[in-house]
């Protein structure tokens, strides 16, 4: 079958999503992605979807939950490249991605993982407890 | 309204959702829809045919090019002779699914085209009929 290819580059995967993306290899996907995360103690994955023509309620759930599965394995995802067209076509059809990081390049992605995965290990992820003692 | 064309597809597996969204895209094209508009198109085209597929058993997809007097557009109709819908304004409702989908489908590919008729009878089937317009220009 048909696989998206991860590719490791440091701390962080790389998943560039060209092919049309039907269910079967979304699926595959997550279970790839899931077990690279911890096999490779990968803190951030990249997924770049630029070259998709179009994201569906079901890809779009796909994507949530890779991006939901990454944070319960201590790793950062980062979507990346959404074409404007699928940005508006997916809100219009109610897909909200929660949670889900974005950057719209690539290199956008890249410094924004890295910079979570740092403020991560300097121990800032506490900010918002400390912003809640400040009122 | 004429019906310029027509082309039929079967819906009895995940890969003729592809092959649904490719026609859909190819007739888009044609008709020179903008591109925010083809993307809408070939979105509401993937949740109906996923809906023939998972919940009407299969069936299968006719994209018509329709045409009126001062107007062309784009017509996508689903049929399956599955269970069909015993509640349709609940099925209408976002977040309503009984499958693995975020239950956007039939409300969203409402959302995004300019008209929408369904059609269900319980254990006989539904056919969704979707269109989208260009005015002449």
């Amino acid at each position: 079958m048909e696989r998206i290819p991860i590719l490791k580059f440091g701390d962080i995967l790389l998943v560039t999503i060209q092919v049309d993306f039907h269910d079967r290899i979304a699926l595959a996907l997550q279970e790839d992605l899931t077990e690279k995360i911890v096999n490779l103690s990968a803190k951030g994955v990249l997924i770049d979807i630029s070259a998709l023509e179009m994201v569906d309620s079901f890809m779009g759930r796909v994507l949530g939950n890779i991006a939901k599965t990454s944070r319960l394995l201590d790793c950062y995802a980062v979507l990346v490249g959404m074409q404007p067209a699928i940005a508006i076509t997916i809100t219009e059809l109610g897909v909200t991605l929660t949670g889900i990081h974005t950057a719209l390049t690539a290199e956008a992605g890249i410094d924004l993982l890295n910079d979570m995965i740092k403020s991560k290990s300097n121990g800032k992820v506490h900010a918002k407890r400390q912003v809640a003692k400040w009122r | 309204m004429a019906i310029k064309s027509q082309e039929e597809r079967a819906i009895s597996a995940e890969e003729d959702i592809i092959l649904v969204r490719n026609s859909v895209k190819r007739v888009t094209a044609l008709l020179n829809f903008s591109l925010v508009n083809q993307t809408k198109i070939i979105s509401a085209a993937s949740e109906l045919a996923r809906n023939t597929l998972e919940h009407g058993k299969g069936g299968r997809a006719i994209i018509q090019l329709v045409n009126d007097p001062d107007r062309v557009g784009i017509r996508l109709t689903f049929e399956d002779h599955g269970p069909g819908i015993a509640d349709i304004n609940r099925a209408l409702e976002d977040g309503f699914t009984t499958t693995r989908g975020m239950g956007l489908g039939l409300g969203g590919a409402r959302r995004l085209m300019d008209e929408f008729v369904i059609e269900s009878k319980e254990n006989d089937g539904t056919t969704v009929s979707v269109t989208k317009w260009i005015e002449k220009s």
